[in-house]
């Protein structure tokens, strides 16, 4: 059970650092609705920040990636993402054709190196 | 699409509404996306080291892939507890607007805010285009109930998804586990890229993928707010060259 649960530290940092920092915005959307104009400046750039915060993340998994992923080499990640976004272009932007594509290449590519 | 007619009887009770809600799901591919997101996101959690009880109640309580995958890769890297929440705080700004502009269809004359409350919270990408393509054939007085009953579908799938995931990582070969851990960035790289129309989205990607190795050899322990704030901005300042030029 207590494998399941974790520890409770863990859940208070879940809700400090990811819970209400998330939920605020959406309850703020809910109180202050209306007047706001979604093409403002200010949004603009939060957007771009938002977006680049995320890829961040993603290159964060791919350089220093978590576990399993680890026993990849490093030649091999990079090369199943570019190989996933080619078919992500080619297949006219199919979320599906550049996953697939780039878990492939990767799978392969493992299994070639042994 | 098999909703029934907005005059139909099978609209008269908010239970039926909200069971149409929750077979709704079965009508989208953003649900299997959802599905294979989710399960990267449960594999990526057991080898950052969290429990299964703490993966799902992040999706059950954050309910934004982005910000859970920021929660995890930080915390689990050895960040503090600030960046964590200043980086989560920053990804989920964009919830605010899609609250603001998904609430208003399922608004009556009569509806309390507090009814509300839990509309907001399902609120998130997919829930949000969903809504946009299923709402405006559902009776507007059943439409709480039946966002309610798609969102409850949608969590249902991806808590499924979570503890599979999770499972998965913990009992498959090295391998297979690296394919499923995989499956976030891929999955978050392209719909991202999907997403992204403007000029300052698509820079701010690109951007944001090339300038986080570089704050990372600098070390600073804020290394993803610091990319993501510098490639943000470059991206929205190209675009501001480009309005004035």
């Amino acid at each position: 059970m207590s494998e399941f649960l974790g520890d409770w530290h863990a859940l208070g940092v879940l809700l400090i650092a990811g819970v209400i920092p998330n939920q605020i915005w959406r309850m703020l959307g809910l109180w202050f609705g209306g007047g706001l104009d979604e093409g403002s400046e200010l949004l603009i750039w939060v957007r771009a920040v938002a977006t680049a915060i995320l890829a961040g993340v993603i290159a964060q998994i791919l350089v220093q990636p978590p576990g399993a992923l680890a026993s990849v080499p490093g030649f091999l990640r990079y090369g199943s993402v570019v190989a996933g976004f080619v078919a992500f272009m080619l297949a006219r932007r199919s979320i599906f054709a550049g996953v697939a594509c780039g878990e492939i290449v990767m799978l392969a590519g493992k299994w070639w190196l042994g | 699409m098999l909703l029934p007619p907005l005059d139909s009887p099978q609209w008269n009770s908010s239970l039926r509404a909200f069971a149409w809600g929750m077979r709704s799901v079965g009508w989208t591919i953003l649900a299997a996306v959802l599905f294979a997101t989710y399960l990267g996101i449960g594999a990526l959690a057991h080898d950052s080291g969290f429990s299964l009880a703490w993966t799902l109640l992040s999706t059950l309580l954050v309910w934004a892939g982005p910000a859970q995958i920021i929660v995890i890769t930080t915390l689990g890297s050895g960040a503090t507890i600030l960046q964590a929440a200043l980086a989560v705080t920053m990804s989920a700004v964009r919830l605010f607007p899609m609250v603001v502009s998904v609430l208003p269809l399922m608004r009556t004359e009569k509806t309390k805010r507090r009814e509300l409350i839990l509309a907001a919270h399902f609120t998130a990408v997919t829930l949000w285009v969903e809504c946009h393509r299923f709402l405006p054939q559902v009776p507007r007085e059943r439409r709480i109930a039946f966002v309610h009953g798609l969102g409850t579908g949608l969590l249902c799938v991806s808590l499924c998804a979570n503890a599979i995931g999770f499972l998965l990582a913990a009992n498959l070969s090295r391998t297979l586990g690296s394919a499923i851990l995989l499956l976030t960035p891929l999955a978050f790289l392209f719909s991202t890229a999907r997403n992204s129309k403007e000029i300052a989205d698509v820079l701010a990607l690109v951007l944001g993928l090339l300038f986080y190795p570089l704050a990372a050899l600098m070390d600073s322990g804020l290394d993803i707010l610091v990319s993501g704030v510098a490639a943000g901005s470059v991206a929205y300042g190209v675009h501001r060259l480009r309005e004035r030029a």
